[in-house]
């Protein structure tokens, strides 16, 4: 089956004032048609970039993509014009955000701004869309549909202007819904119901999603399938039960380690030592090299490749070389 | 009770709603409104609750960082505020805070080793040439290098950010801090390298805490009993295996099922509240949960459940339980 997204090689540098950050480093990501793939890390690791470059929303004065390709239902959207991709955005391919608030525009109502995209990528008139804008905030759960189509960002509350934001991505029936950290900013009790209105959202229109997050509770509650990154490499790939059940990579082992879970205390928490490091200033090492307590000689001079071990999971890490080869 | 290192008795803390051209008071945000508790010598009491239901109000207004509006706060039997200044100064160094962000309360322009003296300096805790010999031997006992003591803030991250946090406190020798969110900006693997030295340094220095979070995975971990909070009222205060085994109040049970666990394919019963947390300006009557409570009676809209001991130091406002 062809993925509806196949990333392959990509690379997304920022300039700082210390050097260049390589956000994203020869990427390989693939989303199908229905599918949620997660992507966890810790801040900086570029799950933020990966998204943003494949939404074609890298600033040009912050930095660019420099290499690789990024397929979706298959064009190159490297290849596509300007106006093709804005196009694209809002129809196809839809985003939310962590912060509503900084995507909605505070003078314009609700209702305006669920109707703008709906008049502009499906050509239809004022009153249908209108229509359409109350239809669409009942579908995500909030009552009183007419009077909150009338309403100003700032009346409403963080939960229910992100289910404005999702109202907007979904209004066009997209193919493809980026979510990037939707419910960091929300408290649990409203996390459990945005994360139930989008399970519910996937089931009834098969839409793929592209979720990012860095906490694993969600990650195993979303996902069908999950990639790893760490300083802006995958450094694991594989379907969400058999990465709870068998990490591989050391770095997510440790990660589901060092995690507190509710009602499975320990008297002391795991905890991955170091911190991750300076992007700007990375070797041919391994990246979790300095942090990583199961090394061997050859982590110190070669990066792992992301190798592919035939069963569905894919691992960068120089462990698992022998077992992968002699599988082939 | 012998053992309390702290008596929190009714505390309310008010702030007012202004108003019109000439900014009357036209009512009050109830940030903690009668709040009861006690923490004992050497525990790590955690105070639970969504965004806006008071956590922080009631830490600041333990430590006196605010003027409470009614009620009683007893410090090793001391009356917290009803010292004058000069008093509350002299108390001051034993009880700590923590800050969510330390960052926020660093100068950028004062090297870490300088800001960690400087309150050794201010109360006169330590002679000038004492001070810097401390400093590194805290910053080492807080994971901080020794050539770290002549940075900036803006050169470190998060992580350290957090353990000069920490250090800035113990610094003071204090018997007692509060620490509000110290862990919630943090990620998983630095988190819980800060949740092991905060457990390393009670064992070390007999410290006692008043843990706040949002996030109950951690404070499960960390604290020994635990207060929920909502909108400015405890509902339930339980000793830890008590209250993450058998919630008795609704709210946290609905809470508790909220989390995400890190199991992939686990059914579990979810209770999903509708609705969000009302205003704290203008809590609704009777039962401060009864607009999101699936058990809501009749009885929760009228009466205000008592805050009452249904068993050996487990504390329940609910009509059901
Ligand atoms: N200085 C202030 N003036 C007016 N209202 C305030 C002030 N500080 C806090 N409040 C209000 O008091 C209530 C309790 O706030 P508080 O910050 O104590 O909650 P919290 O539980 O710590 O929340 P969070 O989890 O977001 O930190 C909120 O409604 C808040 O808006
Ligand atoms: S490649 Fe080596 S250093 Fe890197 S994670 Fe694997 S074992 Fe550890
Ligand atoms: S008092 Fe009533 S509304 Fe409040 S928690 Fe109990 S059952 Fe629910
Ligand atoms: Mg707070």
């Amino acid at each position: 089956m062809n993925a509806l997204v196949e990333i392959q090689n990509l690379s997304t540098y920022f300039k700082s004032e210390q050097g260049v950050v390589k956000a994203v480093d020869a990427l390989d990501l693939r989303v199908h048609e229905g599918e949620t793939v997660c992507i966890v890390g810790e801040s900086g690791c570029g799950k933020s970039a990966a998204a943003m470059s494949l939404m074609g929303l890298i600033p040009e004065a912050v930095g660019s993509i420099v290499s690789g390709e990024i397929w979706f239902a298959g064009r190159d959207l490297r290849k596509v014009s300007k106006e093709e991709m804005r196009k694209l955005r809002g129809n196809e391919l839809a985003m939310i955000f962590q912060e509503p608030m900084s995507s909605l525009n505070p003078v314009l109502t609700i209702g305006e701004q669920i109707m703008e995209p709906i008049m502009e990528h499906q050509g239809v008139s004022k009153k249908a869309a209108q229509a359409r804008a109350v239809e669409l905030i009942e579908l995500v759960g909030i009552p009183r549909a007419k009077e909150i189509a009338k309403s100003y960002p700032h009346e409403l509350s963080g939960g229910m202007l992100q289910r404005i934001m999702i109202a907007i991505a979904i209004s066009c029936n997209p193919r493809l819904l980026i979510a990037d950290e939707p419910t960091t900013a929300l408290d649990v009790t409203i996390q459990a119901q945005i994360l139930d209105l989008l399970l519910k959202i996937k089931e009834e229109s098969q839409t793929a999603i592209l979720f990012i997050t860095h906490d694993l509770g969600v990650v195993a509650e979303m996902a069908d399938h999950v990639v790893v990154m760490y300083a802006g490499k995958v450094v694991e790939v594989s379907p969400v039960v058999e990465l709870f059940e068998e990490p591989k990579h050391p770095y997510t082992q440790g990660l589901l380690r060092s995690k507190p879970v509710l009602n499975q205390r320990k008297a002391k928490l795991y905890s991955i030592p170091g911190q991750v490091p300076n992007p700007t200033t990375l070797g041919e090492s391994c990246y979790f090299l300095d942090r990583c307590d199961q090394c061997l000689d050859i982590c110190r001079v070669k990066q792992p490749p992301l190798r592919d071990g035939g069963d569905g999971r894919k691992v960068a890490c120089w462990l698992y070389e022998e077992e992968i080869t002699r599988g082939k | 009770m012998e053992n309390n290192l702290l008596e929190v008795h009714r505390l309310k803390k008010y702030y007012p709603i202004t108003g019109g051209l000439l900014g009357r008071t036209i009512g009050h945000v109830k940030a903690v409104d009668d709040v009861s508790f006690s923490i004992q010598k050497g525990e790590t009491f955690g105070l639970v609750g969504e965004s806006g239901s008071g956590k922080s109000t009631t830490g600041r207004t333990i430590l006196r960082l605010l003027e409470k509006t009614e009620g009683e706060v007893r410090f090793q039997g001391i009356d917290v505020h009803a010292l004058n200044r000069q008093e509350l100064r002299a108390l001051r160094p034993r009880m700590q805070y923590i800050f969510q962000d330390p960052y926020s309360s660093l100068n950028p322009r004062v090297r870490i080793g300088e800001a960690l003296g400087e309150a050794l300096l201010d109360h006169g805790l330590l002679p000038q040439a004492e001070v810097r010999e401390r400093v590194l031997e805290v910053m080492a006992l807080c994971g901080l290098a020794t050539y770290h003591v002549d940075r900036y803030p803006h050169e470190f991250s998060g992580g350290q950010r957090q353990r000069i946090g920490i250090a800035r406190a113990i610094m003071m020798n204090p018997d007692f801090i509060v620490a509000d969110e110290p862990v919630s900006a943090l990620d998983v693997s630095i988190q819980a390298q800060i949740i092991n030295l905060f457990a390393e340094l009670q064992e070390q220095r007999k410290l006692t805490y008043l843990f706040i979070s949002h996030d109950l995975s951690v404070v499960e971990h960390l604290c020994t009993r635990i207060g929920v909070m909502y909108l400015g009222s405890l509902l339930e205060l339980a000793p830890r295996d008590e209250l993450f085994l058998e919630p008795l109040h609704p709210y946290t049970k609905a809470l508790l099922s909220s989390v995400p666990l890190p199991i992939p394919k686990k059914k579990r019963e979810r209770i999903v509240l509708q609705g969000d947390m009302p205003s704290p300006a203008n809590p609704p009557t009777g039962c401060k949960f009864h607009t999101r409570c699936p058990y809501v009676k009749d009885i929760c809209r009228q009466e205000v459940p008592a805050f009452r001991e249904v068993s050996t130091d487990r504390f329940v406002a609910c009509h059901l339980v």
